[in-house]
């Protein structure tokens, strides 16, 4: 099938060329897209891609920092400002593949992919869109509904920056090192006020269709002390709300046996 | 089909040529510009045997869009010998028996040359991390790995005469 490469100067543009062309994708890294065209997939028709270097940017304001959808791993991993989330930009392929993979990309990349967003998600991530069609929304919203046409051109992913680095906790559970797929992947707030937790956020990636919010395992965070006995329940809800596939990596027998095992250790700062 | 006119550098030359719709750029250097050194393992970024350097950083050339290359600056293997003078990395490849097949030695090699460009002295870690997105199903891994250190000590800029 002939792919038709659409390219524009201006993200606006774009813009506008994605929402005119239900058909049509929008060309950030290629990690995932190149790969369909290689393969001749149906489905792809047309890419719009900009060389606008805006959707680049890395920018921060005040508590928040706005990471641009075109910003590619190596971008993030070059930026001294993001260093609490270099752990999850550095797991996300090998050299090369973070040389590409954008920010964006990232988003849309479906299980076991989805490393830096599992890290957005407890950063109170707002995605923006480009073209000023559409408000900004809440990350978990955008994933719930990313699946749905049309494709609007996202803009960027602004983040709260953590008021201390020790809070921003990232895990990432992979069998064959150092280039891992994830059987999956944990990411924690933990926010701490005279020693005791105090309003917890804590994401899975690969552990259901999309990079998910793990309410229940935050709940039972609150309040305690993150030692072995303050995590318990948390470890005990450790599956609630999880719905694990069972793909080449591993079982969902499996990813569900050792979820618990590894919350704790993401929990008590020991790492995997 | 159409044809998008690219112009870019491939190993120091400048080249001109018709990229294809969405043609990727290892189709496009080894059909366009005659550069068979990069190799097409997988199509799916997986194997690391198309890897190229544009500007000087380690790229999947099965996954990057052609037309999307314009005024970048390509390294390959084709570009690594100085004539007969294998390149450092090469001659330590060869005299550590790092190729077998021989399918993932040019992105072996260009992942290795992009980490010592920026990191002479590498650890061992630092070259298991650098080609751990290329995969060989020959050697085991240690001969390269092996080779590549022995480049860094030899000193990856210095040329290895005669040794074809
Ligand atoms: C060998 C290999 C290893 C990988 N390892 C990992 C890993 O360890 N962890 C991980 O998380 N991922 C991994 N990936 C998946 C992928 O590389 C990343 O998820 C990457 O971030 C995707 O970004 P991209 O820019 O390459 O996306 P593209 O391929 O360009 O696009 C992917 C999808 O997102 C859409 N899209 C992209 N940007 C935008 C935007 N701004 N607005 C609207 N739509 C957009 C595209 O239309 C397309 O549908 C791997 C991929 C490969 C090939
Ligand atoms: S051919 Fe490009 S990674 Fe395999
Ligand atoms: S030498 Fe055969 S794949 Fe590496």
């Amino acid at each position: 099938m002939v792919v038709s490469v659409r390219t524009y100067d201006q993200v606006g543009e774009a813009a506008n060329a994605l929402s005119s062309d239900r058909e049509a994708y929008f060309l950030a890294g290629g990690t995932l897209l190149m790969r369909g065209v290689n393969e001749g997939s149906r489905a792809l028709s047309t890419l719009v891609r900009t060389t606008d270097s805006s959707l680049r940017q890395i920018q921060s304001s005040g508590s928040r920092i706005e990471i641009g959808a075109a910003a590619t791993m190596s971008d993030i991993l070059a930026n001294r400002e993001l260093s609490f989330l270099h752990p999850a930009a550095r797991a996300v392929g090998g050299p090369a593949i973070r040389n590409m993979a954008t920010a964006g990309g990232n988003l849309f990349a479906r299980t076991p992919y989805g490393d830096l967003t599992t890290a957005f998600l407890v950063l109170d991530a707002m995605v923006n869109f480009a073209g000023g069609s559409q408000a900004q929304l809440p990350l978990g919203q955008f994933l719930a509904e990313r699946e749905k046409q049309p494709r609007p051109l996202v803009a960027g992913i602004s983040i709260e920056r953590p008021t201390s680095a020790a809070a921003f906790r990232f895990l990432k559970v992979s069998r064959v090192k150092p280039e891992r797929l994830s059987v999956m992947c944990m990411a924690a707030l933990l926010p701490q006020s005279g020693g005791r937790v105090q309003g917890a956020r804590v994401a899975y990636g690969a552990m259901a269709p999309t990079p998910i919010r793990m309410t229940a395992v935050e709940q039972a965070l609150e309040g305690v002390t993150l030692d072995e006995s303050g995590v318990q329940a948390a470890a005990a809800a450790a599956n609630t709300g999880a719905s694990p596939a069972t793909d080449a990596i591993a079982s969902e027998w499996y990813r569900r046996e050792v979820a618990p095992v590894h919350l704790k250790r993401l929990l008590l700062g020991q790492g995997s | 089909m159409s044809k998008t006119p690219v112009q870019f550098r491939v190993n120091g030359q400048d080249r001109a040529v018709f990229a294809e719709d969405a043609e990727n750029l290892l189709e496009c250097l080894r059909r366009g510009v005659g550069d068979m050194s990069p190799k097409y393992g997988c199509g799916q970024g997986t194997c690391g045997a198309c890897t190229v350097l544009i500007d000087g950083e380690p790229h999947l050339s099965c996954l990057t869009l052609a037309q999307g290359c314009g005024g970048r600056s390509i390294e390959t293997t084709g570009g690594l010998a100085d004539g007969p003078n294998l390149h450092p990395l090469q001659a330590a490849f060869m005299e550590h028996f790092a190729a077998q097949c021989g399918f993932c030695t040019t992105g072996m090699l260009m992942a290795a040359k992009a980490l010592l460009d920026k990191n002479p002295n590498p650890t061992r870690d630092d070259v298991v991390e650098a080609i751990a997105g290329n995969i060989c199903r020959c050697t085991g891994y240690e001969p390269i790995i092996n080779a590549i250190l022995e480049a860094a000590s030899r000193g990856s800029n210095s040329v290895v005469g005669g040794a074809v």
